[in-house]
């Protein structure tokens, strides 16, 4: 179809309002086939993984057992055992349903804390936006990995809680610099002004008026960054440093990897979750890049 | 310029004594103090506490945190804990195989981006350039250490083209050209993981400067001044395109960093990262306090590079 009579299809769907910025996102997702595809892949796999995860029982995956150590591949274990006598795929599924919960929690944590941040320095200005920018600058030189690693070790009664709150606690800042910069953009508008004469506060203007003007570069940003924190949460879980090996995630049977005759010769305890992984991350990105063009109208193919 | 730099210089101190107190707070956080890298379970608990009073550890907090750093500057972080001697000789054993990774690392991610982006830009929405452009798709979304697992796996294991852990064979004497030989060939597989996917930015970025500058308007003029398009490219494209890329290179550092943990853990490459891991195994904290004190630095002095690179080639950008 050329672009002349997709302009016409359009302007027959709607011919009066213009498209609200989530129509525009999702026909932007629609046009690129490699982001629509991604989509349903992960569609299908967290249905998959949190409905498979429903029936399997967490505490008999992780139990040892001793007449199974290591087995290959089988009608009994899909995915063969690992050197507990585990049921590899068990693992897969409760690892990958982990990683996405983690995932999601720490995502949406960040992000609620990187927007507020970000309001409130941007739409204020002055003295706080000042020192609140140079203080998540030095927060986004530091080597995040090691002071989250270290902290990690510090942490007395480690759980998953301390884990997500230790990883938000140092993942929020990139979100915030975005949001300010927007709405450093945004109060300078008309609407902001006139909002102000009327009489609105500005509690009422930042979180009903600017806020949803930026909800497309937020829900691309948060797609990026689900991404992003499931690689650190799979890579701080082979380290070592993420979930505890009773709560499997898809790093830990990544990291049963670190034992040579495992990489060599036992490839079904570590290379599923590696290629589960990779192919997670890349429909994430895909979905996210497609969304990205969407905010910017001069790089929409929709 | 020199103001702008000593502006940058000025904002950096503030940085560093923030991190100073972020790592004095980790430092306090992680269990075990100076004493616990000297004692043996022998020693008299009341002994023990004299020692306390005597080293200054039950005094208030600014105190100690002003002791701690007085003595950070001059390079003491105290003893290790597991191998009995000062945290800064058992780092020093290391540093050198970390700065050898990353220098490797750097010359190869730059001497894989620089062709790539400029194949990628020059020829665009080629046959070429969509391979190339798949490959930075690809490499920007991967995580490192699964792309570094899988080429251990492959080229280590599978094909034995390479070692599998270690930074140089046994039994070779330091200074010998047999040790260097074989120090480079442990460094390659290890440095090559790491530089396919740190390189990827760098194609992206500089195949967008090219295909934004190439349409510019002087390189208009250049052509109809009758400039041969090697000369275009040479002179008036690249000039332009490669300068962005020199200022990330303090970026680049940081980003090495963490990459460096991954790469030295998977390879079992006995730098930095890896003492940093094993410390926290063993809970050997005087030693990762030192790491992450030093890491810190090492980020804020790249960020530092990056900006008074940045300033030198783009005046718009200079701190007022």
């Amino acid at each position: 179809m050329d672009k002349a009579s997709r302009l016409v299809e359009d302007e027959v769907y709607e011919p009066s309002a213009s498209p609200s910025s989530w129509q525009i996102l999702w026909r932007e997702i629609k046009r690129d086939k490699l982001a629509l595809a991604s989509l349903i892949f992960l569609g299908i796999v967290v249905a998959a993984v949190y409905g498979v995860s429903l029936i399997l029982d967490q505490k008999q995956i992780v139990t040892v057992d001793l007449f199974a150590l290591y087995q290959p591949p089988s009608s009994k274990f899909w995915l063969g055992t690992d050197y507990g006598g585990r049921d590899v795929f068990g693992q897969l599924i409760i690892g990958t349903r982990n990683s996405l919960s983690i995932g999601i929690i720490v995502t949406v944590l960040t992000g609620v804390i990187g927007i507020l941040a970000g309001l409130i320095s941007g739409y204020f200005g002055g003295t706080v936006d000042n020192v609140a920018m140079r203080v998540v600058d030095f927060f986004m030189i530091l080597p995040t990995l090691m002071i989250v690693i270290a902290f990690v070790a510090a942490v007395p009664k480690y759980s998953v809680v301390s884990f997500s709150l230790i990883m938000t606690a140092f993942l929020w800042m990139g979100i915030a610099r975005l949001i300010r910069s927007k709405t450093l953009q945004e109060r300078e508008l008309e609407y902001v002004k006139a909002s102000r004469t009327l009489g609105s506060s500005h509690l009422k203007i930042m979180f009903t008026q600017v806020l949803p003007n930026l909800s497309s570069i937020i829900i691309v940003t948060m797609t990026l960054n689900l991404a992003a924190n499931i690689g650190l949460e799979s890579g701080l879980s082979f380290l070592g440093f993420g979930f505890p090996e009773s709560t499997p995630s898809l790093g830990t049977l990544v990291s049963y990897a670190r034992n040579p005759q495992t990489l060599e010769f036992r490839w079904w305890i570590w290379l599923p979750a590696s290629l589960l992984i990779l192919v997670l991350m890349l429909s994430i990105n895909n979905v996210g890049q497609a969304l990205k063009r969407a905010t910017d109208a001069r790089q929409r193919r929709g | 310029m020199w103001k702008t730099i000593l502006r940058r210089l000025l904002i950096m101190i503030p940085q560093i004594i923030l991190l100073s107190v972020l790592v004095f707070i980790l430092a306090k956080s992680l269990p075990g103090d100076a004493l616990t890298g000297m004692l043996d379970p022998s020693v008299d608990p009341s002994m023990l506490q004299e020692q306390r009073e005597k080293l200054g550890l039950n005094n208030p907090w600014h105190i100690q945190y002003w002791d701690w750093i007085t003595k950070a500057v001059q390079g003491d972080f105290g003893q290790s804990f597991r191998f009995k001697m000062p945290v800064m000789d058992l780092i020093g054993q290391r540093i050198n195989n970390t700065i050898w990774l990353s220098l490797v690392t750097l010359v190869l991610t730059y001497l894989i981006a620089i062709p790539l982006g400029i194949i990628s830009g020059r020829y665009h929405d080629t046959w070429g350039d969509r391979i190339i452009t798949g490959y930075t798709y690809l490499g920007f979304a991967a995580p490192l250490f699964i792309f570094a697992l899988l080429m251990l796996w492959i080229f280590g294991f599978h094909f034995q083209m390479f070692p599998t852990g270690g930074s140089v064979a046994p039994g070779l004497a330091p200074g010998t050209f047999d040790y260097m030989v074989s120090k480079i060939y442990h460094l390659l597989l290890p440095a090559l993981s790491m530089a396919l996917i740190t390189t990827v930015s760098t194609v992206q970025y500089l195949r967008s400067e090219i295909i934004d500058i190439k349409q510019k308007d002087f390189v208009l003029l250049a052509r109809a001044k009758g400039a041969s398009e090697s000369r275009v490219y040479t002179h008036h494209i690249l000039r332009n395109s490669l300068l962005p890329i020199a200022a990330f290179f303090g970026f680049e550092i940081t980003g090495l960093i963490g990459g460096t943990v991954f790469i030295e853990y998977i390879f079992s490459y006995p730098g930095m990262g890896q003492l940093f891991l094993n410390s926290i195994l063993i809970r050997d904290f005087s030693v990762v306090t030192a790491l992450v004190l030093l890491y810190g630095i090492a980020s804020i002095l790249g960020s530092l590079i990056s900006d008074i690179i940045l300033g030198i080639v783009d005046p718009r950008i200079r701190i007022k």
